[in-house]
């Protein structure tokens, strides 16, 4: 079964279509990386995915449930990280992991697991509001992945992380999925999409102009990397 | 050059319509404030309406008679003691007071003792602006008073009597209930001060919990928390009653602190009450009370809800505070209004818009129940349920659109 199935996908803000009739599935168990300029339309894409925002045309199917139809369904299955979220700064950090627990059952495995992505030591008992940015980030990708979602839809995950942070959280990434967890998340960093992805589509104003395996589309498009692929493909 | 376009960036940024639109709804409240106010103000330029029954046939009831027709509008005469009846009717929809001057009136005022004079006032009303006529017509007494009070000391002398020619039997009829021997003024101000509290409470109430939902939503688009929120595996109606819930009880535990420090305040005067209400059967059953509760927690509701789908405009904690103005402006409004004002002496139009406001409903339940007027208080809690509904409706309609992240409504289909 296909984790997600995006069929001739628009997306229109009055006048203006931001998504252009895309289509892609998600294989199951797989990590699917949509990578492109800004105001490619990535975060759009994954905003109709996680149920916020609604369809002008087309359809969505997560794990077989009509994203619209059966929205309540699709949200116990997924979970979602946007690009610039934020975490409530009254709270410890211990306390919003908890709070987000309740609404996947509130199991105490559920925040300890948590509280070990994050990995902020003794500081996840402080208040948000005292964390750096980087902190920050670290227990929201720990809030996105501890309830073993079936789906993780990751905007950026490593956006305002150092490189040693970005690289455990990518680790963390690849162990998610080994325990049955499907990623599609988008990025702008090409060594980080080809390091973690099955599978990329590369969007550029709304569209989907290639898509392929990070390998597949180095070899027809005769690159070195992704980099050089996505500016091939974007010239 | 570069300056203005800096004040055209500042002019730019701050005229958005998060703030124009609390100003216009300020102007058009205080447009409907000063027509209330306006209208009072005539009305206390206008000779009051009254009526004179005199079976005396001397010569200081034809002064009071002269008097009475110089400064007021003698709407009702009568001849006998009978006729009372018939002018409280006529005056009743009309009038202010009505004057009985009974027989040997003028005789007991030459013997050189007081002259008994029974006036019956007619209170539509017990707001400030109600007692306006009663004024005036204290001021006709005084001045007749005054005019007796001459003729007796060129004719007779300074005495005593001459002094103080009259003596006033008074009888307040108040939405049918007479209370004899108390005046307007003390029934207004005694109504006033037992139904205050609640309209006070309401305001504090709505501005507080009010607040705190707008905020609440300002607060989740600026920590940019809303997103994950809304991806949770839990209906957006249970987002919004979530939302609902939480403000009351922290806007009614603000509110009882509040409270604390004015019942203080309220109980300060109430202690010198001159008389009891309840004694002329205007108290509270237990009822009327549970009426009243139901009342504050309906209009809470409505207030919540309302702010919950203004907080949905909210772009962040600073364009949520200038949206909780007008909410506030709602809540001042009915409170001074009815503290101007019964709502059955506004004029047509105040009424619609006291009405339509949900948060008015329990500011005027205390005082119509008093008067056992249960039309007015039901009607109110059965408009205010709709209304809360309503607004609770549209507020998860908006959760399940774009609006929120997008600030667009309408579907893309």
């Amino acid at each position: 079964m296909n984790a997600v199935e995006v069929n001739e996908l628009v997306k229109k803000y009055g006048e203006f279509e931001a998504v252009k009739g895309v289509s892609f599935n998600v294989n199951e168990g797989e990590i699917f990386g949509l990578i492109g300029p800004n105001g490619a339309g990535k975060t759009t894409i994954l905003r109709i995915i996680a149920t916020l925002l609604q369809i002008t045309e087309g359809s969505v199917r997560v794990f077989d449930y009509d994203i619209e139809k059966e929205a309540d369904e699709v949200r116990k299955l997924i979970s979602y990280l946007p690009e610039d979220a934020g975490a409530y700064k009254n709270l410890t950090g211990r306390e919003y992991l908890s709070f987000i627990a309740t609404f996947f059952g509130g199991k105490k495995e559920m925040v300890e697991r948590g509280i070990e992505i994050a990995n902020l030591g003794k500081r996840i008992d402080d208040k948000i509001d005292t964390y750096s940015k980087g902190m920050i980030r670290r227990l929201l990708v720990a809030r996105a992945l501890m309830n073993k979602p079936k789906l993780a839809i990751l905007d950026e995950p490593t956006s305002g992380l150092d490189v040693i942070n970005a690289q455990e959280v990518r680790k963390i990434i690849q162990r998610t999925v080994k325990e049955g967890t499907t990623v599609l998340l988008s990025s702008h960093n090409m060594l980080e999409v080809e390091f973690l992805c099955h599978r990329i589509a590369l969007i550029n104003e709304g569209r989907i102009v290639e898509e392929g395996s990070p390998e597949e589309l180095k070899e027809k498009h005769d690159a070195k990397n992704v980099e050089e692929v996505f500016l091939k493909v974007m010239k | 050059m570069s300056m203005m376009a800096l004040i055209k960036k500042e002019v730019k940024e701050l005229l958005t319509p998060a703030t124009i639109l609390p100003i216009i709804a300020m102007t058009l409240l205080f447009g409907m404030l000063g027509n209330a106010i306006g209208g009072a103000v005539k009305e206390a330029r206008e000779k009051p309406s009254i009526g004179v029954v005199n079976v005396d046939d001397g010569k200081f009831s034809d002064i009071i008679k002269e008097e009475c027709n110089k400064m007021a509008r003698v709407i009702y005469n009568g001849s006998s003691k009978e006729d009372i009846e018939e002018g409280l009717n006529i005056l009743k929809n009309k009038g202010s007071a009505l004057i009985f001057i009974p027989a040997n009136f003028s005789e007991e005022i030459y013997k050189g003792r007081e002259g008994k004079i029974y006036i019956y006032w007619i209170m539509r009303g017990a707001g400030i602006m109600d007692s306006i006529p009663f004024g005036a017509i204290e001021s006709i007494l005084t001045l007749i008073e005054r005019e007796i009070s001459t003729i007796l000391v060129e004719e007779k002398g300074v005495n005593a009597s001459a002094l103080s020619p009259l003596n006033r039997s008074e009888t307040t009829i108040l939405k049918g209930i007479e209370m004899q021997g108390v005046s307007p003024g003390i029934i207004s101000n005694m109504i006033s001060s037992q139904s205050t509290t609640v309209p006070i409470i309401m305001m504090i109430i709505i501005i507080m919990a009010g607040g705190m939902v707008i905020s609440s939503m300002g607060m989740e688009k600026e920590n940019k928390t809303l997103e994950t929120l809304l991806t949770l595996p839990i209906k957006r109606r249970s987002i919004v009653i979530g939302k609902i819930v939480g403000s009351a009880i922290v806007g009614l535990l603000m509110a009882v602190i509040y409270m604390i420090g004015f019942s203080y305040y309220i109980q300060s005067f109430q202690q010198t009450l001159p008389l009891n209400l309840a004694d002329y059967g205007l108290s509270l059953s237990f009822l009327d009370y549970i009426l009243i509760g139901l009342s504050v927690f309906l209009a809470l509701t409505a207030a919540l809800s309302l702010c919950m789908v203004l907080g949905t405009f909210a772009k962040n904690y600073k364009s949520a505070q200038t949206l909780t103005l007008p909410v506030s402006l709602l809540a001042l409004l009915p409170m001074f209004m009815i503290m101007f004002k019964d709502f059955d002496t506004l004029p047509l139009a105040l009424k619609i818009i006291l009405f339509a406001i949900p948060f008015s409903h329990p500011m005027m339940a205390m005082r119509s129940l008093i008067f056992k007027d249960y039309a007015l208080v039901i009607g109110g809690i059965a408009y205010v349920t709709i209304f809360a509904f309503a607004f609770i409706a549209l507020a998860v309609y908006i959760f399940n659109t774009d609006k929120l992240l997008t600030g667009r409504i309408k579907r893309g289909k």
